[in-house]
């Protein structure tokens, strides 16, 4: 099992957002999550990074045979669990290029392999631009600044190329996507899929799934799975909107 | 306060009643004498403790120690891409002109003592512009320097010299025997169509305590130029009051970038006179200040003429218990119309013990001006640390690349490549150790 979350709860300030989420996902499987919002889809992101304004209360999540919650984010981004933003933080002053460089040279020495000299480094970024059709001069800019919300995703998913994770989490990356740019990321995404990756993609919308077919999908609401199914399950939730669920649930 | 009784004494010891700057000397050392040093009870001292400095007896150097350094002491102080440039030395506060590397001619570039060029063809510059800071800096510490002006330089560019390599100025404190205060005094020219690029450095060899009261005046004419970056990186025993007064009196332009990485108690006071119509000034200061720093910048932007344009941008890192001031005074006289003079300081705390004062004020008597000021206090980023550290950089790693990408845009004005680079590798250094 790549990874497996037993019975999660999450606070923040105090108030509880996962109440008990069960979650196996095994190698080379692609698993989305859905849900309303609010219902706790990114709050789970956030505790599988690791940010630290959320707390678990109770609960275990096993990464790869190590208690994930133990592990500082780095650590976990190191072992190999990466995370898409929602919002990808601008951050001006640093170099994409330069930030993605020391990114991978952390992973290589966590992995006890020597750094990438320069020029190895380019070739493997040269690789990897044109799986998400980046732009050289969108690399040496500063992180995310100024960057259209197309190109934004784009580098999360270009990042992920570079740092191959074990485990990628996909947080809305759909959202504020136009069909070109959402066709571009998805083709990305689809090119990294492979046996030895495990995907959790969350979304709100069915329409990603148009383009990435997941194994698995999941309904999440109030803070917790109330439903899983097959790739019929979002069609399913398309045609009838959350609501069938929610009533469901609330009976 | 035995200070104040030793001054007294050196001063009738050291004036020679025969210089060619005695009336100066001697109306400076009265000012001294009814002044007394700065308090914090001063409005413009209020934030820097210099008084309370002098209880640490510092002496007046006798030696200027020229003989006591080797060229490769000197070579040792020697910034980046500084090996063709022109090098000047002022060792206790003192130009040692025997030590100077000048790789122009003297129809390019002219440097003399001050008192040397007091007497001869350039007598009437100085009688004019030396000492004219005065003015604008009524302090007893200012006074001091100027009481005991002894070897100071005289750097002056004639029409139409574009300078091509920088000119260094190391300021070297020889403090391994007695607590030194040093007064380096300098007067900088810059004729018509002029172009120079300057550099001051300070550093205290030895343990005890160092004290330099610097005082330089820059005069600016028609479409001269000037680049002006100050390096402050000296040890904690190492306090500096750094007052430099530029006088654009011809249509100019001037950048000024002050960086302050390490020291004690450091106050720069920066004065940009702008007497002209259309001049143009661009301020840039950084400070990254750790363990128990002070400093302070203190700016003052004096619009007297129309269509001036002045920018300025500090921007201040404090952690553990540093404490980073930034005064900055804008006044737009009356004649100054059309004026654009904007001014940001934007900080970061890295300590619940670290403290930054900031204080932009604006003076404006005209009435069509466009004028701006800004100051913001804030903690790194949560959002982008998180964001970093989830692409597996490290936490002290991620500040560090967090607080370079904050200081980025001071260090892109620097137009010397050899000197950012240099500068880029002393604030990953500074950045790193602890």
């Amino acid at each position: 099992m790549m990874l497996s979350i037993k019975n999660i709860h999450a606070n923040i300030d105090g108030k509880e957002i996962l109440k008990g989420i069960n979650l196996d996902i095994k190698a080379g499987e692609v698993h989305a999550i859905m849900g309303p919002n609010g219902s706790g889809k990114s709050t789970l992101a956030s505790v599988l990074a690791g940010r630290e304004e959320y707390e678990v209360t109770e609960g275990t999540v096993t990464f790869l045979d190590q208690n994930l919650l133990d592990l500082s984010i780095e650590d976990r981004a190191r072992a190999g669990l990466f995370l898409a933003f929602q919002y990808p933080v601008e951050i001006p002053g640093v170099s994409t290029t330069n930030f993605i460089k020391a990114a991978v040279n952390e992973k290589r020495k966590y992995q006890g392999k020597e750094p990438l000299d320069a020029l190895a480094f380019l070739k493997i970024m040269k690789e990897k631009m044109a799986l998400v059709e980046i732009d050289q001069s969108l690399l040496s800019r500063s992180i995310n600044e100024g960057f259209s919300g197309g190109e934004k995703k784009r580098n999360e998913i270009f990042q992920m190329a570079m740092l191959e994770p074990k485990l990628a989490i996909l947080d809305e990356t759909d959202s504020g996507l136009d069909i070109d740019a959402l066709r571009i990321v998805a083709n990305g995404i689809n090119q990294l899929r492979n046996q030895n990756r495990a995907i959790l993609l969350i979304t709100h919308y069915q329409r990603l799934l148009d383009y990435i077919q997941p194994d698995f999908v999941h309904v999440l609401y109030n803070g917790r799975i109330v439903k899983s199914g097959s790739k019929a399950l979002a069609l399913e939730l398309e045609e009838k909107g959350y609501d069938f669920i929610t009533e469901e649930t609330d009976l | 306060m035995t200070n104040i009784a030793y001054f007294k004494d050196q001063f009738e010891d050291i004036a020679e009643p025969d210089s060619a700057i005695r009336e100066i000397t001697k109306t400076a050392f009265d000012t001294f004498n009814q002044l007394g040093l700065p308090t914090y009870k001063l409005e413009e001292w209020k934030y820097t403790n210099i008084s309370s400095l002098f209880d640490k007896n510092y002496q007046f150097s006798k030696d200027n120690f020229q003989d006591k350094l080797s060229p490769s002491d000197l070579q040792a102080l020697n910034l980046a891409g500084e090996e063709e440039a022109h090098a000047l030395y002022f060792i206790n506060g003192r130009f040692a002109a025997g030590l100077s590397k000048i790789n122009a001619t003297e129809n390019e570039l002219v440097v003399l003592p001050l008192q040397e060029a007091a007497k001869g063809p350039y007598q009437k510059i100085i009688a004019e512009h030396l000492g004219s800071s005065s003015k604008y800096l009524k302090d007893g510490l200012h006074a001091l320097n100027t009481a005991f002006i002894q070897d100071g330089v005289f750097i002056y560019l004639p029409k139409g010299k574009q300078l091509a390599l920088p000119l260094y100025l190391h300021h070297i404190n020889h403090a391994d025997t007695e607590n030194v205060l040093s007064q380096p005094r300098s007067l900088v020219y810059l004729a018509e169509n002029t172009n120079l690029q300057l550099i001051e450095t300070y550093t205290t060899l030895g343990s005890m305590e160092s004290f330099s009261n610097e005082v330089m005046e820059i005069v600016l004419q028609e479409n001269a130029y000037l680049a002006y970056y100050k390096l402050q990186n000296d040890g904690p025993n190492a306090a500096q009051v750094s007052s430099t007064q530029i006088h654009q009196l011809g249509k100019s332009y001037v950048q000024t970038l002050t960086i302050a990485l390490n020291g004690g108690v450091i106050r720069n006071n920066l004065n940009l006179i702008l007497e002209a119509e259309g001049n143009e000034t661009h301020l840039y200061g950084l400070s990254l200040l750790k363990g128990n720093s002070h400093v302070d910048h203190h700016t003052l932007v004096d619009n007297k003429r129309p269509n001036c344009f002045s920018n300025q941008l500090y921007k201040g890192i404090a952690d553990d218990t540093a404490t980073g001031v930034f005064s900055g005074r804008i006044i737009v006289q009356r004649d100054a119309q059309k004026t654009n003079a904007y001014q940001s300081s934007k900080n970061i705390i890295l300590s619940d013990r670290a403290t930054i004062n900031a204080k932009p004020q604006l003076e404006i008597l005209a009435d069509d001006v466009k004028c701006s000021h800004g100051c913001t206090v804030g903690q790194l980023d949560e959002e982008a640390m998180f964001y970093l550290r989830a692409r597996g950089i490290p936490l002290k790693e991620a500040e560090s690349l967090l607080l370079r990408g904050f200081a980025a845009d001071i260090l892109d004005q620097i137009k010397l490549k050899p000197l950012r680079k240099h500068i880029e590798q002393l604030i990953l250094a500074h950045l790193a150790s602890t």
